[in-house]
């Protein structure tokens, strides 16, 4: 029987025989959200934003599609952030009095549970692999879903109450320091969740959200310690639609580099304990080397795809903003160098053939790099790129 | 590279064959890439174009001349940073000059003439007996394959038949998008780089001007025609003035670059938040070119710039465009309590005088909005506008000079209000404030007639004979020896703390004193400093008509103790206080004319779909090598891909099933 059914698969029937009852269902709902939005609010919209709405509805068809769980997760985050705005009415305020906003669904309520949720989903992670047991596995895979549902929440929620602070300050929440942290835990949490599906091993998860946990760490420091969260108004120079993609194409970028690091560090770890203890945890449990070699490849290949396109979108606003789209800046040449980086890192696996151990180390000095250029030059360098100075 | 036909190796190559190899060689494209990586890390580490004067500083002269001789200070004009990204330029093009054809014929042809041993040495190959004829059975492979994208091609050989198939051509066409691409955006970066700048400047025909002089007296070695077609400068146009020309910085110096058309500022606008932070940047331009039947009227807003005649103009920046400001200057000598006062000019510069000394003030800047992040009660901080404030430098007959930053409004600090003033000594550095206390009036003049009755012998004198006097008919054996030596040591502690604050009286004690009693004697000293202050000061307090210090009165004289202990380090004799001013805005323009501009986004488009080519399009090949048998055929099936081997495995396993059904145990591993 099971050779019919591969031939069946073969055979190929058109696109539109191949969708699903729930493919349908989620087409329609895009496109009916999105209807929805011109009508009401088409009207306010510019020709930018109507552009940008249109193209996100097609790409949110086509990820849905492309990765069925996304679907689930789009509409869970939808109705929270929709539950939040309307517990919010029209008034600041009311984050006061309402047990759901303070405890729950406030840009800052929600962020804090989705730093809980990231910090329990590595533990889970981590115990289901030492305990080698399967549902604490799970654990870790349900825990990672619900902390990027909050996440992304949070930041829809955060939207509407930069509007709600000051409407003249209102603005999409994806810049400062703040904020792209915690899109950067959203993006690297949901990267790694769609390649855990995708290779059906959870064991790899620890690994990976170790380096979320560490940015969550950060993220707390800088709430508790410098007040991150508050609302601010934006600089002129921040008022920019090319800003507004050009950030979250980088934290794709950003995520499969920090994926990718951690892969090595698995990959590293499995190597020496298959040397040092064969039967061992490490080495039965972890992924195999050629498995984390290729997901490692990828993770890399889809950061630099989408880091080149941050990049020059970073030209087209610096361009815009500043007279020039590239001024040797220092954030703009770290840029650079971290594109060179991986530049020459694919070189050596297309062309050399390089793999296994130095290829995963260099992974790991990769994200050293990345870094760098999101954390350090912006501490350490001085330069155009003013926002989010620590 | 994978593919090995570019490679044949020959007996005897001639050097120029040699060459190409090494530069299209992939060592040389890591090294360079990695060269660029270190040369841009370089760049970034240490701060570009800066005033040579503090790199001077900063490295001493002998680093200074070496890191300067390297170009280090703007690396990325340097001649060997060109160097290299030229090198990287030739490098890629050979490379992709050598690869095209090899690409080419990659992409779009089929090989059917291969050997059955080469096959059977694939990673991934089956093989199986079926029973149709070859010819059907291998057109019923053709259609399985076709229905998956493939492109077939089937050749008879007689003895034997192949069919070829493949898909994902695209690979290949994107790493020549790819590589293409990184030419065309150094190209086009070139065009707009001050490489041509550069070559003028080694050919003697342009002269950096490192003078601070109007444009109009540059002189024309320095100046670049309006035809120039790529430049990058700024200029600073004050409202109701007007441009022509811009300003392109050069290492330490700058050209004057000529525009074809007048840019007149007719307002700029700051519009801010509440919290005092700037909400957004503009300027009403007026352009004024003779090509236009009458003048172009624009606002221009940061992020909005205007494009004329293929010259950008960009809201870069704002400044001061000559504020008038109101100085009430106050003596820090002590020589006099009433302030005298003046207007200047922002970027003008006035003469000065003392009795001793004469200074020239150079007004720098003035700001009417300063938002500083400030502690706040609950530990936070908070953006707090601290109102307007001016810098200043003041510069002594020697040249030497200190540069000041004087807030107009006192602030308010744990309940008492200060002027600030900051002084630092070299625009490196930050500014160390002095907080000097406003009076009851919200004034110096408080403080400043401290200072003068502390200067004044004659007060401090009578203070001093007065504060003894109750001290001694109190005491009752009256000793005039002792009460004269106490009356003269009260004069010279209070004439010290005058002159050095209580940095002095400590100096004092050290020297003259046992160090086991330093603290003893300087507990004394400070006692009888205090009576003699506080006498002094009652003497004020008198003038103002207060008899009774009240608790703040009594908080000011310790404020401004520790402010006069501070005034040595000010190093200035006068106090400027902001009284007024008329507020006259510039706005900085970045105007730019950049032809390689579309080149480099041409460029970066196609890198972006070159490398989603490359990552995202697997370039599949299948061989079906079919040998007829009594019974059918014999069929062997292998193939291989550049790209997602999980992915390929999976439709490897499937078609081996779908082709050769009967054989799936003999899958190869
Ligand atoms: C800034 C410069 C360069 C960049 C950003 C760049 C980028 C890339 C990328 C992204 C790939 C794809 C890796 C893959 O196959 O997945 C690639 C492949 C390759 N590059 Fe470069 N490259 C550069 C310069 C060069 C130079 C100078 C050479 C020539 C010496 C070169 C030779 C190659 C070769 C031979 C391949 C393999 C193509 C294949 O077999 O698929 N590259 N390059």
């Amino acid at each position: 029987m099971s050779v019919t059914r591969e031939v069946m698969e073969l055979e190929a029937p058109g696109l539109l025989r191949r969708l699903t009852r729930i493919d349908w269902g989620w087409a329609v709902l895009v496109v009916g959200a999105t209807l929805y939005t011109l009508i009401a609010f088409g009207a306010r919209m510019d020709g930018y934003q109507i552009g940008t709405l249109i193209v996100s509805a097609a790409g949110g068809t086509w990820l849905g599609r492309f990765w069925k769980p996304f679907r689930t997760y789009a509409v869970i985050v939808a109705l929270l952030s929709l539950f939040g705005l309307w517990r919010y009415g029209g008034e600041l305020a009311s984050a006061d009095g309402d047990f759901f906003l303070k405890y729950l669904v406030s840009g800052q309520s929600a962020v804090m549970w989705m730093c809980a949720l990231f910090f329990m989903s590595t533990a889970a992670y981590f115990a289901g692999l030492f305990a080698r047991s399967d549902f604490t596995l799970r654990v870790g895979s349900a825990l990672t879903w619900s902390a990027a549902t909050f996440g992304l929440a949070g930041l829809f929620v955060r939207w509407r109450e930069t509007y709600l602070t000051n409407p003249e300050w209102g603005y999409i929440p994806v810049s400062n320091l703040y904020e792209v942290f915690v899109l950067f835990c959203v993006i690297t949490g949901l990267m790694y969740l769609y390649y855990e599906g995708r290779t059906r091993n959870r064991a790899m998860g620890g690994f990976a959200m170790l380096v979320v946990s560490a940015a969550v760490g950060f993220l707390l420091w800088y709430v508790f310690d410098r007040g991150a969260h508050e609302i601010r108004p934006l600089v002129p120079a921040l008022q920019s639609w090319w800003m507004k993609i050009h950030v979250p194409t980088n934290f794709v970028g950003y995520g499969g580099f920090a994926i990718a690091a951690m892969l090595g560090v698995a990959q590293l770890l499995r190597n020496r304990a298959e040397r040092v203890k064969p039967q061992g945890l490490l080495a039965t449990r972890l992924p195999s080397s050629v498995v984390l070699d290729d997901l490692m490849y990828k993770l890399i290949a889809v950061g630099f795809a989408f880091f080149t396109i941050a990049t020059v979108l970073g030209a087209m606003w610096a361009a815009e903003a500043w007279g020039g789209y590239w001024s040797w800046d220092p954030k703009e040449t770290w840029a650079l160098i971290v594109w060179l980086n991986y530049a020459a890192w694919l070189h050596m696996r297309f062309s050399k053939g390089w793999r296994g151990a130095p290829m995963a180390w260099w992974a790991v000095i990769g994200l050293f790099i990345t870094t760098f250029a999101f954390l350090g030059v912006n501490m350490f360098l001085s330069g155009l790129h003013s926002y989010g100075e620590l | 590279m994978q593919d090995q036909t570019a490679q044949t190796a020959r007996p005897h190559r001639s050097t120029a064959s040699v060459l190409l190899e090494f530069l299209g060689s992939m060592n040389l494209a890591i090294t360079l890439l990695v060269a660029l990586a270190i040369a841009s890390v370089i760049g970034t580490v240490l701060q570009q174009n800066q005033p040579y004067t503090g790199y001077l500083i900063k490295f001493g002269p002998f680093w200074h001349e070496i890191f300067r001789g390297l170009g280090l200070y703007d690396v990325y004009s340097a001649g060997w940073f060109m160097f290299i990204l030229v090198f990287l330029v030739t490098s890629t093009s050979v490379c992709v000059w050598r690869h095209t054809p090899a690409m080419l014929r990659d992409m779009r042809h089929l090989r059917t003439k291969v050997q059955e041993k080469s096959l059977r040495g694939f990673q991934h190959q089956v093989e199986g007996e079926v029973q149709q004829a070859p010819k059907a059975y291998l057109a019923e492979a053709a259609a399985v394959f076709a229905r998956q994208g493939y492109r077939t091609k089937i050749e008879d050989h007689g003895d034997h038949q192949v069919l070829a198939a493949m898909k994902g051509g695209a690979s290949r066409l994107g790493y020549l998008l790819a590589h293409v691409a990184i030419v065309v955006i150094c190209v086009g970066g070139m065009l707009d780089s001050k490489l041509s700048l550069r070559i003028a400047e080694l050919a003697g025909q342009l002269k950096i001007e490192t003078r601070n002089v109007p444009a109009t007296e540059v002189p024309a070695i320095s100046r670049l025609g309006s035809g120039n077609p790529s430049f990058r400068g700024s200029v600073e146009v004050p409202e109701g003035g007007a441009a022509n020309v811009v300003f392109l910085s050069v290492r330490d110096g700058y050209l004057v670059q000529e525009l074809p058309f007048r840019i007149e500022v007719k307002e700029f606008r700051v519009e801010h938040h509440s919290t005092g932070q700037p909400k957004s940047f503009e300027s009403d331009l007026v352009i004024h070119d003779p090509d236009l039947p009458e003048p172009l009227e624009r606002t221009i807003a940061v992020n909005h710039p205007l494009v004329h005649k293929g010259i950008a103009i960009y809201q870069a920046s704002f400044g001061d465009g000559g504020s008038l400001l109101d100085l009430g200057i106050w003596m820090l000598d002590g020589r006099a309590v009433t302030p005298f006062t003046m207007q200047g000019r922002v970027f003008d510069s006035y003469p000065l005088e003392t009795p001793d000394k004469t200074y020239r003030l150079e007004l720098m800047n003035f700001s009417l909005f300063n938002v500083r992040p400030t502690p706040t009660d609950d530990g936070g901080t908070d953006l707090r506008n601290m109102g307007p404030s001016f810098t200043f430098r003041l510069r002594e007959a020697t040249g030497e000079a200190r540069e000041y930053e004087n807030y107009m409004t006192p602030v308010m600090q744990e309940g008492r209000l200060f002027f600030l003033s900051g002084v630092r000594e070299s625009p490196a550095e930050p500014f160390r404030y002095l907080h000097l206390p406003a009076g009851p009036d919200g004034t110096p003049a408080r403080f400043v007639t401290l200072l003068a009755y502390l200067n004044n012998p004659v007060i401090v004198d009578a203070v001093i004979e007065q504060t003894a006097a109750i001290a001694f008919d109190q005491a009752t054996n009256a000793d005039p020896e002792a009460r004269a030596q106490i009356i003269a040591s009260m004069k010279r502690l209070v004439g010290l703390f005058a002159a050095g604050g209580y940095e002095a009286i400590a100096r004092e004690v050290e020297t003259h004193t046992a160090p086991e009693r330093v603290e003893e004697v300087a507990g004394i000293f400070i006692r009888v400093l205090h009576t003699a202050l506080q006498g002094i000061y009652m003497q004020v307090l008198a003038e103002e008509g207060i008899d009774a210090p009240s608790e703040a009165d009594q908080v000011f004289l310790e404020d401004a103790a520790i402010t006069i202990g501070a005034l040595p380090f000010y190093g200035s004799p006068f106090l400027f206080q902001l009284t007024g001013f008329e507020h006259v805005e510039a706005s900085g323009l970045q105007i730019a004319k950049a032809p390689g501009q579309n080149v480099v986004y041409l460029g970066s488009l196609m890198l972006i779909v070159g490398i989603f080519l490359l990552f995202y399009v697997a370039q599949r090949r299948y061989w079906v090598w079919a040998t007829p048998t009594a019974t059918g055929t014999r069929a062997l099936l292998a193939g291989s891909s550049n790209r997602n081997v999980m992915e390929f495995e999976q439709e490897f396993a499937g078609l081996s099933r779908r082709l050769l059904p009967a054989d799936v145990a003999r899958d190869a591993p």
